[in-house]
């Protein structure tokens, strides 16, 4: 159904949407860029991360106290996971890892299913970003625009972070040769951690903010995954910037192609990800070499 | 002796069947329905050594995970319960099956449980090894019709008796329909025919429909069916059809294109988890204050999860809601029996389950054997028997239950009575009216053997 009101509608949609999968794929790509860890719990931390708001937000009635908890809960998640179990597989062959992390995740999904059952539990948007903003001829959930801010905000201050900060450096260094790193007096391992932990964070962190968009099942990080991976492989593995790119072509791609046909827009963004691969294996903005 | 059983004699069917022959020769009219009749049939898928020990093995396979996971777990408990009634010989069964004492044919039912994930492959393996390890002599569970459909076909290859679970596709009845399959269930094609005649009534005619369908075969056959009612009865015609995969983590460009597209009336095919986020994010995209929001296939705890507040006026086609008690006795009983055990009003997932097990106790103990042709044909005489919803019986052509199709609307939240008042009955549309003619949708039973 392609009208010119409709096309405008998707393509803001499919921004909208993008900016959201950047954000949930930045963390799996910043894992796997910089400690080589194909990370298969992701889908279970944006899981955890949208619980852990919901148990915040059941508790004070503040969106934004929601969204840190749900994010610094991660950081904290994430660290543990990598100082007890992640750190001793830095050295084993990627089959391991991967086995590692999914069984992770299955653990995190049944363990909230225990304690939350598998109804779905709902966090509304803060008051001010509730209902929908007319936009000429387009009605949109305010709080959808209100995501589109939070993801860019979110994602320029990560960028900051590894491109222009000393820990950034510190963490880039550290994949190229650890080794030499630990000579020049700078615990590697600590920084792994963090790197960890923010990876984890920014995962958890998109899985509150994501809540009131969707609501919340010990599930959802199922399909999640698998669009977050489609992402980071047109974007480039282990590219930060190639999350963002991955993410608004990846919401453009679903938004667009829904007009033609929506029977086909899922598969449609799988086509895409086949002609990455064929074309330019390393994925858009990757580098050769590294994924 | 070894003849009569299939694999090697134990000690235990050795008895069994010695005790089978005293008790011929001292009862008269014992072979009528007597474990004799039950060893003289041929071996056949798990017969008979699913059923030669003082127990028999039912497998169950229900999402427990996934999109599908609340309404499966719903579903179990009503398999469970049914089966603490059979073994128990519990008055509610009596009433169904009035030949049952305890268990079925004298033996007690055991269980084994698996996750299915709402994905054919997953049942399909779980159900194959409940079959050739535990020698099940009877399998079910399906909260996804494309589940139905391979499970109907494993039935129909390993010839052991499957009943379904929840499916509401047209095809598993129709053409994937098998020989070793029942369905007790409502599905699209007496959903459409129940519900088009209310919505003609109380929205109107010459409306325009969006659809937001699943893509797969229970999605395309209630839409399909849905689509044919109301543009033959009624003039409506379909402005959109937006057709997601199972799943699906998000709904904006389908809304969208819902939202742009004119409608007057949405209809959300959507079931299980799909169906709650599809609803929570039409009302997002204000779409609800615009368009009337129809459930041709009503999911169980639907209302519970959006909230009465967005259910209010939404009308649906189902197979029970628990009020329905206040109507028929055998309904009241199971409300009870349910609420006592697990502590909240069964949904129609439950009550479909419980139903399915109770119809096939009832068979089987009609058929006096488990040898499967027998208690096939138990089934397809089409005995009337009293359910839930009144009196029902299989039709032996599709063995598709001829039973009544359930119409309710949404309370606004201040009519709702108890917080699990979701919904008011407004009609209870008799089944043999609202059914395609048997070989309609193409079915085609199979071989007995």
């Amino acid at each position: 159904m392609i009208t010119w009101p409709n096309f405008v509608s998707q393509l803001f949609n499919g921004l909208a949407t993008g900016a959201l999968l950047a954000l949930i794929s930045s963390g799996l790509t910043i894992i796997y860029g910089t400690l080589g860890v194909l990370n298969l719990a992701h889908g279970a931390m944006f899981m955890l991360g949208g619980y852990a708001g919901y148990v915040a937000f059941q508790a004070t009635g503040s969106f934004v106290v929601a969204v840190i908890a749900g994010a610094l809960f991660l950081v904290v998640v994430g660290a543990a996971l990598e100082r007890v179990v992640i750190r001793r597989f830095y050295d084993r062959p990627p089959e391991d890892q991967i086995l590692l992390t999914f069984g992770i995740g299955i653990v995190m999904v049944e363990l909230v299913r225990f304690g939350f059952g598998s109804l779905s539990v709902s966090v509304p948007p803060p008051a001010w970003a509730a209902g929908v903003t007319p936009m000429g001829f387009l009605i949109y959930p305010t709080y959808r625009i209100v995501v589109l801010g939070i993801a860019a905000v979110a994602l320029g201050t990560l960028y900051i972070v590894l491109y222009r900060t000393r820990l950034g450096l510190m963490v880039r260094a550290g994949i190229e040769d650890s080794g030499m790193v630990g000579m020049l007096g700078i615990n590697v391992y600590r920084v792994f951690m963090m790197v960890f932990g923010i990876g984890a964070m920014a995962a958890g962190f998109a899985g509150i903010v994501n809540a009131p968009v969707v609501s919340l099942t010990p599930d959802i990080g199922d399909s999640i995954l698998v669009q977050t991976f489609v992402v980071v492989v047109i974007g480039g593995v282990g590219s930060f910037p190639g999350a963002i790119l991955g993410g608004l072509i990846s919401g453009e791609i679903l938004s667009l192609t829904s007009m033609v046909d929506p029977a086909y827009s899922q598969v449609m963004l799988f086509v895409v990800m086949t002609l990455v691969l064929l074309l330019r294996p390393q994925g858009l903005l990757g580098q050769r070499g590294r994924a | 002796m070894e003849r009569l059983v299939s694999g090697a004699p134990t000690r235990r069917t050795l008895l069994n069947t010695g005790a089978g022959l005293v008790a011929a020769a001292t009862l008269p009219g014992f072979l009528a329905h007597g474990a004799l009749a039950a060893e003289t049939y041929p071996p056949i898928g798990t017969y008979p050594a699913g059923s030669a020990g003082d127990s028999v093995f039912i497998g169950i396979s229900v999402p427990r995970t996934g999109t599908y996971a609340v309404q499966g777990e719903d579903e179990l408990k009503g398999y469970l319960l049914a089966i603490e009634h059979i073994n128990a010989g519990d008055p509610l069964i009596k009433k169904i099956s009035p030949r049952t004492t305890k268990g079925v044919l004298g033996k007690q039912l055991k269980y084994g449980v698996a996750d299915s994930e709402a994905k054919p492959n997953t049942a399909v393996q779980a159900q194959s090894r409940f079959i050739s390890e535990d020698k099940a002599v009877l399998f079910t569970g399906s909260t996804s019709s494309a589940v139905a459909v391979a499970l109907n076909k494993l039935a129909q290859r390993e010839k052991v008796v499957y009943v379904t679970g929840i499916s509401g596709s047209n095809d598993t009845t129709g053409k994937d329909c098998v020989r070793y399959g029942f369905r007790q269930c409502f599905y699209g094609q007496t959903a459409a025919a129940a519900l088009a005649p209310v919505l003609l009534k109380t929205i109107g005619r010459n409306k325009k429909a969006a659809y937001l369908t699943p893509d797969y075969t229970y999605g395309h056959t209630v839409q399909h069916s849905m689509e044919e009612f109301l543009k033959r009865e009624g003039g409506w015609t379909t402005v959109t059809n937006q057709v997601a995969p199972l799943g699906a983590p998000d709904y904006s460009s389908y809304l969208l294109n819902i939202a742009n597209s004119g409608a007057e009336v949405l209809l959300n095919v959507n079931w299980g988890h799909d169906a709650v986020l599809s609803i929570q994010q039409a009302k997002q995209f204000g779409i609800l204050a615009k368009q009337q929001l129809v459930i041709p296939y009503q999911i169980p705890f639907l209302s519970k999860e959006v909230g009465a507040d967005v259910m209010a006026g939404v009308l649906a086609a189902t197979d029970f809601w628990w009020t329905l008690q206040d109507k028929y006795p055998l309904a009241r009983m199971f409300v009870e029996a349910f609420d006592k055990k697990y502590g909240y009003k069964p949904e129609w997932g439950a009550e479909n389950a419980y139903m399915s097990f109770a119809m096939w106790a009832e068979a089987v103990e009609r058929a006096g054997t488990f040898y499967p042709p027998a208690v096939i044909k138990a089934f397809e005489a089409g005995q009337h028997i009293d359910s839930m919803v009144g009196e029902v019986w299989m039709r032996a052509a599709d063995h598709q239950l001829v039973r009544p199709v359930v119409i309710v609307r949404g309370k606004k939240p201040s009519a709702m009575a108890s917080p699990d008042d979701f919904w008011e009955v407004l009609e209870v549309v008799p089944g043999e009216g609202l059914m395609q003619k048997p070989d309609a949708f193409g079915c085609k039973l199979g071989d007995y053997t």
